[in-house]
């Protein structure tokens, strides 16, 4: 018992994590050992990991305020007419949100998973494979994070925040991150080799374009706006674009329930796909 | 035959048996001779994993020229055209899409496969071990970068004809001007690659490079829309001049005074690059 304390007493992040949650009665407490890790592992390489954050700013001087410069105004949220930077920032918003937790969810994990052998290594302590998921999706989550508070205090700073309801958009942006991170993770199971990471950019490159990030859904025939409805970005892009704007309806609790639905399939799935793979 | 020998003067005299004829041995070949076995070599790569990187190749600039061309588009097209010269908006932004892919191709393709050339699949340590020089193994992948640029470029400008973006018979100029800008990427971008000893450079390359390059060169809106400090920096970028080349191409609005200095500009670039590459692959390969 008393090298077990040793062991775990420098583990800040852990005892704070633990004492916050309750100790030992979380479910998944392994997993919090496990976001430690990546984050003792990327501690050295924050500038990579924090560089992330600055391409949807880039996207928001270029497209919000320059081609907007062209746009003027559209029509946002509620009907009224808004500056289009002002339209486009929170679609941008939830789009650091998904940047920060696709990439770590697929090519990090996928690297993991294939080349380090991390979880062949994680499963042979008392760590299960369902820990390893959770703690995989909750390292995403944090790193969308790390790209969705920045752009946060940019657009704050910007004057593109016109209501309070603002302050919601964050953990609106996580569940977005989650969302994508669970069903990330779970795709990433069943890739092959590094060939197949070019569907995640067939699939990631017109989820970025085409979700209502650049312009309202009216744009659309009728046909394509209903498939753009099952986006998990659209949805996220609508809960963002309508707290930013400050017109919170009922509606957007149906929007948060099919990402968590989404974001909880994956979980599931991931868990059961590691344990096939690695569990023999 | 029996004799194995290799003799210096003409046939060989000791021993039963016919007289075998010995020729001298070739000389290295000069030039680019040389480079072109080092660019067969990937073409026989190439032809395994061609499949996973079409889609990507081809789809990606499609989608672009969907949501900003026309989903955008049809934003901007409501306030008249006139900042963009007069025509809609899509005809304005799909040579510039044409470009950046040829950008992002010859970028990610001088960057990832070169480092890897060396530290990953290491074809490079294994090209040395071969009669090509620093310098053929260089200018034979970039011979290879150069056919991809021109297959994506081909592909994007058959679609912008589909699609009737083509206002001129200049744009049979295109595919040459966006092959040109690619390989003034290729060059110097490769270049600095095999000099690499850690990867997280090359991400660098891609989040403070290509990206503002692609979002801020005249690319989805005229420079002249940009604050006036930025506007001589937007002007200086290679990316802006093959934009302006191939925009002035596609809408029949080419000035010859203009065209020349974009087209000297990015010849210069690629042979500053091809200089440079020379050097660096040599002290990479032969250290």
């Amino acid at each position: 018992m008393s090298r077990v304390a040793t062991v775990r007493s420098p583990s800040s992040l852990y005892s704070f994590a633990s004492a916050f949650f309750g100790a030992s009665s979380l479910p998944g407490k392994a997993a919090l050992r496990l976001i430690e890790r990546h984050a003792r592992f990327y501690r050295r390489m924050w500038l990579v990991v924090l560089s992330g954050a600055v391409e949807p700013l880039f996207y928001l001087f270029s497209v919000g305020v320059g081609v907007g410069g062209l746009i003027g105004t559209v029509t946002g949220p509620g009907g009224v007419p808004v500056p289009y930077k002002t339209f486009v920032a929170p679609g941008l918003l939830a789009v650091s949100a998904l940047n920060g937790a696709l990439n770590d969810s697929t090519f990090n994990v996928f690297g993991r998973l294939k080349w380090e052998k991390l979880y062949d290594a994680v499963l042979a302590t008392p760590v299960g494979p369902g820990e390893v998921a959770l703690g995989e999706i909750g390292w995403a989550v944090l790193r969308g994070l790390l790209y969705s508070v920045p752009f946060l205090v940019v657009m704050a700073a910007l004057g593109l925040i016109t209501s309070p309801w603002a302050l919601l958009a964050l953990p609106g942006a996580a569940l977005i991150s989650f969302a994508v991170a669970a069903v990330g993770v779970a795709c990433t199971t069943f890739m092959r080799s590094w060939q197949d990471f070019e569907y995640v950019v067939l699939v990631s490159v017109p989820l970025f374009l085409f979700s209502g990030t650049f312009y309202p859904l009216s744009v659309y025939p009728h046909v394509i706006a209903v498939i753009v409805e099952w986006s998990p970005l659209y949805q996220g892009v609508v809960i963002l674009r309508d707290l930013v704007l400050g017109y919170p309806s009922l509606s957007l609790l149906w929007r948060a329930a099919y990402l968590l639905l989404l974001g909880l399939a994956g979980l599931a799935v991931a868990g059961r796909r590691i344990a096939r793979l690695l569990l023999v | 035959m029996t004799s194995t020998h290799s003799l210096a003067n003409g046939t060989a005299s000791d021993g039963p048996g016919p007289a075998v004829t010995v020729r001298p041995l070739p000389a290295v070949p000069g030039g680019w001779e040389l480079a072109v076995r080092a660019f067969r070599c990937w073409l026989v790569m190439y032809r395994r994993t061609w499949r996973s990187s079409v889609w990507s190749s081809v789809l990606g600039p499609l989608f672009y020229l969907g949501a900003m061309g026309y989903g955008l588009g049809s934003l901007v097209d409501r306030n008249g055209t006139a900042a963009l010269g007069g025509v809609p908006y899509v005809v304005f932004v799909a040579p510039a899409v044409l470009v950046v892919q040829a950008m992002n191709t010859a970028i990610s393709n001088a960057m990832f496969p070169v480092f890897g050339g060396i530290h990953w699949n290491k074809i490079y340590v294994a090209a040395r071990a071969t009669m090509l020089r620093p310098a053929d193994i260089y200018r034979g992948h970039l011979l290879f970068i150069a056919l991809r640029i021109a297959m994506n470029s081909a592909c994007f400008v058959v679609i912008m004809a589909a699609f009737g973006l083509i206002k001129s018979v200049w744009a049979v100029a295109l595919l040459p001007a966006s092959v040109l800008l690619g390989f003034a990427f290729a060059a110097p971008v490769a270049a600095w690659a095999v000099t690499l000893r850690t990867q997280t450079p090359m991400n660098y390359v891609v989040r403070f490079g290509s990206i503002p390059l692609m979002l801020f060169s005249g690319t989805f809106f005229p420079v002249s829309s940009l604050p006036g400090w930025l506007r001589p920096l937007a002007y200086a970028t290679p990316l802006w001049h093959g934009v302006a080349l191939c925009r002035a191409l596609s809408t029949g609005t080419v000035d010859a005074g203009a065209a020349a200095i974009h087209v000297g500009y990015l010849v210069v670039m690629a042979a500053i690059g091809l200089w440079w590459g020379s050097r660096t692959y040599y002290r990479r390969l032969y250290v």
